[in-house]
């Protein structure tokens, strides 16, 4: 039997344990070892699951089949934006952002106006939501003890109140540890990843239970519902509300990010931008785990329940009870609670900082003479107190006040719908420079107005607190201000009707209002630091920025007041180490400092307060639009300069190794002309120094017998020779290198050529007793070539041949071949052959093959590398076959004639 | 007795020509047509003098005259350079390695008739 | 210009590729009874589910 008195111990207890969580990573976090892992953060992130979800979503089932699911489809396609949400987390780090209302307030120029604005939109969107978990749970404490029949409490004794005052004390005692709020809440943050696992275990084992001990399986429970034509339209979608499954996707997608208390945990309490790696894909799969049951549960509960009285939003508990498993009931209990506190508490320490920062301090310091006092940080810590105590108790009063109307029922999606105005705002200031503080105000203005009009006002009139003319009939009777089927547009649910309007008024007014206005200074500095902050490495931009004097001593005083003595010299001392100064009395007063300074006050107050602050102990120099837009375009533009600088660099480091490379080239040209000079030199001096020492000896000793005398002569005329042959040689070379050579090309019959040759050799061949052989075809095409040049060629190898060959046993055999393309010359012999090293070097020029010493004079070194130069100039190749011993054939081909040059 | 060159060159016509010429000096003369068979003559017919060819297949004329400076036997042995190549870096490199004295081609017989004369010491 | 990191880039294209799957028209496709569920339940958590493994694997895996 549950007594009243023993939920409300386990409640205790649970809260208890919560708090012992806390502590721990607190205590943790104090001590330099951080609990929170990746995994920690993914399940953070599952605050996301209210008990509207752990309640609700049973209840949506019942009615609306599976559209449920587009609550937790949207935030897994948002997640997987993962750049979109690190730019969020990097520029919040950057800038000591803490809180949704700064971030939007800081973008557009530090303005307080805006930060006001936020601040209420997400306070008017975001109570009733407080204030509906209150409501859950009351209702399943009710449900849990109207079913086991015990007493309530005493009538003095509100148990909602009391978990509201439970809830005030965790977060007061937690929340506000610190006074700085980038400085983050490791002990919540734990808390509420244990809570995410408690509820999710809880659903699971109601989800199982039901599924499996009540009825027998999916198949079963699917079953039935199919057989009973009221349930079974609950396992088809609507076709016809395709365009509503959109617009939730959409909503819920930017209600993940948008939410306070979502911000507060993705961007604020982010430990490590790594993190979202993990959470990208855990925190989806926890929303699809803690889903799957939903349908089930939501089916059992309508089959169960037939013909009875019943509540669909309690169905995780009723069912369990109905079934005597008080204790599962319990946990689930329990569960639930987890869902409504995780939710109360991050997000009434999101709101309280927004309401202290963004509401109560702008005012404080404007009309009060509080900014006077010594020491701000006491006071600091005692508003965010008294914003907890009060939004807690705003929702309590609005849990009262509403009861069971709509406007509580309905809130969740409401609620939704009021974060979405912050999207253009936001995205626009992440990736748009040109949107503007005026831009943004009018079109959250536009945009809230219209939620208001369409949305939470039909919703109060729905509850009966208001006339409901405005929806009936439109405002002033006018038809077409209908407040749910505006200017006509029916046929939409009403968050479907007031996304689709309140988003185009909204981000049409961001957008217009932008492009017809002009930013001030401020504004188009935080454009560029917000849209360009991955870019955004180095400090220059910032401290150009601003110009001005200011004193340590004034600095000093004005971070005291607000941070306290300590923390201000822990933070300064640190500072001081990155800039490389021993202490931070010898630190430079410069514009990096005062930056500092502004952004530590920032992450305490507020970056609009703290602006303010700061120019208040500062004489700044008004620095103007103009000039601030150029200093960015400077810093854009020496950005592209070094982009441009690097991109230089790469190419003359290309153009240098090119350089180097051709370099290289010509060195090796160089010293081959000079061995070439070096080789023709020798090749001169050699017959040249038998000419002339013959020719002294003749010439000094008139006696020399005869024989000698004829000898000696004979010399000398075959050097001669040799001598005038090397130097035509070596001009006809010189002018095939150059291109000088001159060509007269015609048509050539090559059998013509080859038997011509082979004429003019046969005296040498005979001498010798070499045979000479041809192999000529009846027929062959004509080629188009230098009939003398031709010649010259096969005379080469003929000769070259016969050089090589035995005397007497020495065989030459020419072979001449064509096919469609080419002609084909063979001049074989049976000589001593050449290895494969032979076979290239001899057509280098000067490099004999065989035993030069037996016929020197004859050969020049010159021969095939002239040879070959001709073929080449024809187009065709000049190369040897050969292998040593078994003889060589010297071959060259000279190309065809294409078609079109035949004719 | 006599003194006695070794020719060391591969052409044959300037081999001819030198044999002629030391001939008629009245010394007793050895020819050799490549480094190889030129090490083998140093060591069979002791030369006092050797007229060494710089290009040639085998083994070049420095070589030669490297691998005959290295063995200690053949310190009396006077070595000249015969060269057709004429530039500066080849003479240093040959009298760097230990030739006697370097002569271009093509040379005036008297001139060289003269060096090799007063090498031996016959004045 | 610094190039955004391929891992970003093909969690974006989940995403993209996510969201006409999880829409109409595409999601009134399935009809009927799979493996004894409704279909169209069946659909949505498979697809989910499929979403979930593939951004596991692309944000997990180590980069070279």
């Amino acid at each position: 039997m549950l007594s009243g008195w023993f939920i409300l111990f386990l409640s205790t207890v649970y809260m208890a344990i919560l708090f012992a969580v806390a502590r721990f990573g607190d205590a943790r976090a104090d001590a330099g070892k951080s609990i929170i892992s990746a995994n920690v953060y993914a399940l953070s992130l599952a605050v996301y699951c209210t008990s509207w979800t752990f309640y609700g979503s049973v209840g949506r089932a019942t009615s609306g089949g599976l559209s449920f699911l587009t609550i937790y489809i949207g935030p897994t396609l948002m997640l997987l934006m993962t750049g979109v949400i690190l730019k969020m987390i990097r520029i919040s780090k950057v800038n000591r952002i803490t809180s949704i209302a700064d971030f939007i307030a800081s973008r557009y120029g530090k303005s307080q106006l805006l930060a006001g604005l936020v601040t209420i939109i997400a306070v008017i969107g975001v109570v009733p939501y407080i204030a509906l978990q209150l409501k859950a749970v009351s209702a399943s404490l009710e449900a849990l003890l109207h079913e086991s029949g015990s007493d309530f409490l005493p009538w003095w004794l509100d148990s909602t109140f009391l978990i509201a005052a439970l809830l005030a004390v965790f977060t007061i005692l937690f929340g506000t540890r610190h006074l700085d709020a980038t400085e983050r809440h490791e002990g919540m943050v734990a808390a509420i990843a244990f809570e995410s696992v408690v509820k999710l275990l809880a659903f699971l084992a109601v989800g199982v239970f039901v599924t499996y001990s009540m009825f027998d399986g999916l198949g079963e429970l699917f079953q039935r519902a199919a057989a009973s034509p009221e349930l079974a339209r609950l396992l088809q979608t609507d076709a016809s509300r395709a365009g509503t499954w959109t617009a939730m996707i959409l909503l819920s997608g930017l209600a993940i990010i948008f939410l306070p208390r979502q911000f507060q945990i993705i961007v604020v309490e982010n430990v490590d931008e790594s993190h979202l790696k993990r959470a990208v894909w855990l925190f989806p799969l926890y929303l699809l785990l803690i889903n799957i049951f939903v349908l089930p549960i939501a089916l059992g509960g309508l089959l169960h329940f037939q013909g009875q009285p019943f509540n669909p939003d309690t169905f995780v508990l009723t069912l369990p009870l109905a079934r005597g498993a008080e204790m599962l009931a319990l946990l689930v209990f329990i569960g639930g609670l987890s869902a409504a506190t995780g939710m109360v508490i991050v997000e009434t320490i999101a709101l309280s900082t927004m309401v202290c920062n963004d509401l109560v301090m702008p005012w404080l310091l404007r009309y009060s003479r509080i900014g006077e006092r010594k020491d701000l940080s006491r006071l600091l810590i005692v508003i965010r107190r008294a914003a907890i105590t009060l939004i807690l108790l705003l929702g309590y009063v609005y849990f009262r006040a509403a009861g069971e109307a709509y406007a509580l029922v309905g809130i969740g999606l409401i609620s939704f719908a009021a974060v979405a105005q912050f999207a253009p705002a936001m995205f626009g200031g992440m990736y748009w420079k040109q949107g503007n503080h005026a831009g943004a105000v009018a079109g959250l203005l536009g945009g809230f107005s219209v939620w208001l009009y369409t949305l939470l006002l039909p919703s109060f009139a729905r509850s009966g607190w208001i006339g409901n003319g405005f929806v009936e009939n439109g405002l002033f009777g006018i038809a077409g201000l209908k407040a749910q089927a505006l200017f006509g547009l029916g046929g939409l649910d009403e968050i479907s009707h007031c996304l689709w309007w309140s988003l185009l008024v909204n981000l049409g007014l961001y957008i217009a209002v932008s492009l017809t206005t002009r930013p001030d200074a401020l504004e188009a500095g935080q454009a560029e630091r917000f849209v360009d902050v991955f870019r955004h490495s180095g400090r220059e931009t910032d401290t150009r920025l601003w110009r001005g004097r200011a004193s340590m001593e004034e600095l000093l005083n004005l971070l005291e007041r607000f941070l306290g003595k300590a923390r201000t010299h822990k933070q300064l001392g640190a500072y001081a180490r990155k800039r490389g100064t021993t202490s931070w009395q010898k630190l430079p007063i410069d514009a990096g400092l005062v930056h500092f300074a502004e952004a530590q006050l920032a992450g305490a107050i507020g970056s609009a307060s703290a602006r303010v602050m700061v120019a208040s102990v500062t004489q700044e120099e008004d620095i103007g639009l103009e000039e601030v837009l150029d200093i960015l375009d400077e810093a854009t533009q020496v950005r592209a300069y070094s982009r441009n600088l690097e991109a230089k660099s790469r190419e003359l480091e290309a153009a240098t190794t090119e350089l180097r490379a051709v370099n290289e080239r010509l060195r090796e040209l160089d010293k081959m002309k000079d061995d070439f000079i070096s080789t023709v030199t020798h090749e001169l001096r050699t017959p040249l120094t038998s000419i002339r020492a013959l020719s002294e000896m003749l010439h000094e000793d008139p006696r020399m017998e005869l024989s000698d005398r004829k000898r000696f002569l004979g010399i000398i005329v075959s050097e001669t020779v040799r001598l005038t042959r090397l130097i035509n040689q070596i001009l006809d070379m010189a002018k095939l290198e150059s291109g000088r050579a001159e060509w007269t090309t015609s048509e050539v019959d090559v059998r013509e050529v080859i038997r011509e040759s082979m004429d003019s050799l046969e005296q040498l061949f005979r001498e010798k007793g070499v045979m000479l052989t041809g192999e000529l075809p009846e027929t062959c095409p004509l080629v188009m070539a230098d009939r003398d040049r031709l010649t010259q060629v096969m005379i080469n190898l003929l000769s070259n041949a016969v050089k090589f060959v035995p005397g007497e046993t020495g065989k030459v055999h020419v072979r001449l071949s064509a096919d469609t393309e080419r002609v084909r010359i063979v001049v074989g012999d049976n000589g001593p052959g050449l290895t494969a090293d032979e076979c290239n070097v001899i057509f280098e020029k000067f490099r004999q093959g065989g035993n030069t010493m037996t016929d020197k004079p004859q050969g020049t070194g010159l021969g095939l590398p002239i040879s070959r130069q001709i073929v080449e100039y024809f187009g065709g190749n000049l190369w040897v076959e050969s292998e040593p011993g078994a003889g060589a054939n010297f071959i060259f081909t000279v190309p065809l004639p294409g078609p079109e040059e035949q004719q | 007795m006599a003194h006695k060159i070794l020719i060391v060159d591969d052409e044959p016509n300037i081999v001819i020509s030198l044999e002629f010429l030391m001939k008629k000096e009245g010394f007793e003369i050895a020819v050799a047509n490549d480094g190889e068979e030129a090490l083998a003559k140093v060591a069979s017919f002791k030369p006092n003098l050797m007229l060494l060819d710089v290009m040639m297949p085998k083994k070049s004329g420095f070589e030669v005259c490297e691998a005959l400076r290295a063995d200690a036997a053949n310190a009396d042995l006077q070595i000249v350079m015969l060269t057709a190549k004429g530039r500066d870096t080849e003479v240093a490199k040959g009298l760097a390695i230990g030739a006697d004295a370097y002569v271009t081609k093509p040379f005036s017989t008297k001139e060289l008739v003269a060096k090799v004369k007063s090498m031996l010491g016959i004045a | 210009m610094k190039q955004a990191s391929p891992t970003r880039q093909r969690l974006a294209a989940l995403s993209l590729i996510g969201a006409p799957l999880l829409t109409f028209p595409l999601l009134s496709l399935p009809e009927g009874n799979w493996i004894g569920v409704p279909a169209q339940f069946f659909y949505l958590f498979a697809v989910w589910a499929g979403l979930i493994a593939l951004a596991a694997w692309v944000a997990e895996r180590k980069d070279k």
